[in-house]
């Protein structure tokens, strides 16, 4: 049942990997073992440019993403009560449900009507970029506040008394204690940007081709070996990615064990001196 | 280590009772409501420098809200809180001059033992070199000097406990408030703990307030102790006071324990009460008066501990302040034993009494279903209208 489960999730995968290295120029059919798809991707233009625009929408996108959704999910953490708490904690989540050819169509139209009034912004890299923000912003705001909430409050409130500004204790405790969710919330806004298509494709203007858009318009003139040369690339760095994440949490983790189990073998040395 | 003093001693001049005297903190009608909640409903009440004072009540009586209003977390709904003749109306908590130790420790996880005791210190700009000398100083106090590289999670509760307590006097606040200082620790460690904490108190004079529900903790620790109790104080005052003379049943009955009995007052003298207990053939006879009318209904409270149990029970007993009963139950706690007595009139009465030498034949003072003679003091019971 398990091997069914893992035959279900990772055959398309497999072969897809293997077509990646067949020398035929029909994808479905076997002409022996070739890399030359791998030399014509990284010989081609077109791809480069949409790698590289492809991450700098995604870097982009994380930052911005996760310094705004961390101030909504402080806000909606921590702060306990202000005016428009409810319609402001409604509004930021709304994004995640919201169909994304819908979000898509609308901040199209908001492009236009802005570009025709005020000359900005041209649609392109900047247009993608903000359409990004907008919805990744949500993802981050959840995960910093569910992190918040996991945080005991008093940890804030020693630092006030003992003497910390409102803005000191949010530099050295607030952001600190949220660093994981941080770490999180940038690569998954930054997954999450590489990832879409829909978006991207209302919001783009010419010439600005993102990593998905491209696969997907070459797919739709038939299915190219070279396509999936950069499909397998694609999963190869993604699994290094899990594989290192993983390694460094398992470390951390045994690290913390450890030196539970040596604070507690000791507990008893306080009572000891004092007697 | 020395033994901790008796903190009551350093309060011999008491200045409660000295009406010239200005208390260090001054609250009066001082309330807070979370909506329809009152959680403290106007008290007033004033601690004198150098005090150790306890809040002592069970959970939801308003001690750590209050407590939290004198750090400055809860704003009060009305009334006025004043320390060292400042009002700390609008002083937000990062001004006070007090420190709080919570109950949860909140040591800051990222942080070392050294970082987490400088850090009220940095934000108060003191120099470097003069932060490091007052942290090694304070740490040397609470004995952790090997452990200031350490992080909290590398530290055991008591450890964590002191670096707490470091943190929090290390800017040598006016007034330290502790939120249940010891309830996280075991009760080995607690009791131990307890001494320690007086000693440190006694060494700094620091004002220290206490909120607890540990009622053992209060009488040992504090100068004096208000019991709270629905938002309000019960009764304020010594641990003696407190427990030799409760003002009301509440009181009576959270601090130790007592039997409580219902009763009336059939004769009132000029130095003398007698009450009649409204279950059967028992009166008591109090060696001292009180401003009350005659046939009025009273309770009585009487500690187990002030009861003489014995097994000789004559024909004819005493009119007053003494009963016969049945050992129904013994309870064996090693240094004392519990006998639970029961009455003609199917009451039970708890007594204790110490096991001062050991039984040879490890019998006890009475067996099951003995008959035995009660009796107390004229002293001894304590008369509640309350």
């Amino acid at each position: 049942m398990l091997c069914l489960g893992f035959a279900f999730l990772y055959i398309p995968m497999f072969l897809l990997i293997f077509y990646s290295f067949n020398a035929s120029r029909f994808v479905p059919v076997w002409g022996g073992f070739s890399i030359k798809w791998y030399i014509t991707l990284f010989q081609s233009e077109e791809v480069w440019n949409a790698v590289i625009l492809s991450l700098e929408i995604a870097i982009m996108n994380a930052t911005f993403a996760t310094l705004l959704g961390a101030m909504a999910g402080i806000a909606m953490a921590r702060i306990r009560r202000f005016r428009g708490r409810v319609l402001f904690s409604g509004m930021i989540s709304a994004p995640l449900v919201m169909p994304e050819v819908i979000t898509g169509l609308s901040l199209l139209l908001l492009f236009i009507t802005m570009s025709e009034l005020i000359g900005w912004p041209t649609r392109g890299i900047t247009t993608i970029t903000i359409a990004h923000i907008t919805f990744s912003l949500a993802y981050v705001a959840v995960i910093v506040q569910s992190r918040l909430v996991g945080i005991d409050e008093s940890l804030e409130e020693a630092a006030q008394d003992l003497g910390a500004r409102p803005y000191r204790v949010l530099i050295d405790i607030t952001v600190p204690l949220i660093a994981p969710a941080l770490v999180a919330g940038w690569l998954l806004a930054f997954t999450l940007s590489l990832d879409d298509l829909v978006i991207a494709s209302f919001v783009s203007g010419p010439g600005s081709n993102t990593l998905p858009m491209l696969i997907y318009s070459r797919v739709k003139l038939g299915l190219k070996p070279d396509v999936n040369a950069l499909a397998t690339i694609i999963i190869l760095i993604v699994t290094i990615g899990v594989i290192i994440a993983g390694w460094i949490l398992s470390r951390q983790e045994k690290q913390r064990l450890l030196d539970q189990q040596m604070a507690d073998s000791e507990k008893y040395d306080f009572s000891e001196s004092i007697r | 280590m020395t033994q901790a003093t008796d903190t009551s001693k350093l309060f011999e001049n008491q200045p409660w009772l000295d009406p010239d005297a200005e208390p260090f903190v001054k609250i009066r009608a001082l309330t807070k409501t979370f909506g329809s909640f009152t959680a403290v409903s106007s008290v007033d009440l004033d601690i004198y420098e150098g005090e150790l004072f306890s809040l002592l009540g069970g959970s939801g009586c308003g001690k750590t809200t209050l407590l939290r209003m004198l750090a400055g977390f809860e704003e009060p709904s009305s009334g006025t809180i004043s320390i060292d003749g400042v009002d700390m109306a609008n002083i937000p908590p990062y001004q006070r001059p007090v420190n709080m130790m919570f109950q949860s420790y909140a040591l800051f996880p990222h942080m070392t033992v050294e970082q987490n005791v400088g850090y009220g210190l940095k934000q108060d700009r003191v120099e470097k070199n003069e932060i490091a000398e007052r942290v090694a100083e304070i740490l040397a106090i609470v004995e952790l000097t090997p452990f200031n590289k350490r992080k909290p999670h590398q530290l055991s509760g008591g450890q964590r406990q002191r670096v707490a307590l470091a943190r929090s006097l290390v800017k040598k606040p006016k007034v330290l408030l502790l939120d249940e200082p010891l309830a996280a620790l075991d009760k080995r460690l607690r009791e131990q703990t307890q001494f320690e904490l007086m000693n440190i108190q006694h060494q700094l004079g620091v004002t220290f307030i206490v909120v607890t529900h540990d009622q053992e903790e209060a009488m040992t620790l504090s100068t004096r102790i208000a019991v709270m109790d629905q938002g309000q104080f019960s009764q304020i005052g010594t641990p003696t006071d407190i427990y030799e003379y409760p003002q009301t049943r509440f009181v009576a009955n959270f601090i130790g324990s007592a039997n409580m009995f219902e009763g009336r007052v059939v004769e009132n003298g000029d130095n003398h009460v007698i009450v009649r207990s409204s279950h059967g053939d028992l009166s008591f006879y109090i060696d001292h008066s009180f401003e009350i009318r005659e046939n009025i209904g009273v309770s009585i409270a009487l500690r187990p501990e002030k009861i003489t149990l014995s097994r000789e029970v004559p024909e004819t007993i005493d009119e007053y302040n003494t009963v016969k009963g049945i050992v129904d139950d013994i309870g064996y706690l090693g240094n004392f034993s519990i006998y639970r007595i029961l009455l003609e009139n199917d009451k039970i009465i708890a007594v204790t009494h110490p096991n001062q030498s050991r039984p040879r034949d490890a019998r006890h003072l009475a067996e099951w279903d003995d008959e035995v003679l009660l009796s107390w003091a004229p002293s001894s019971p304590i008369l509640l209208t309350k």
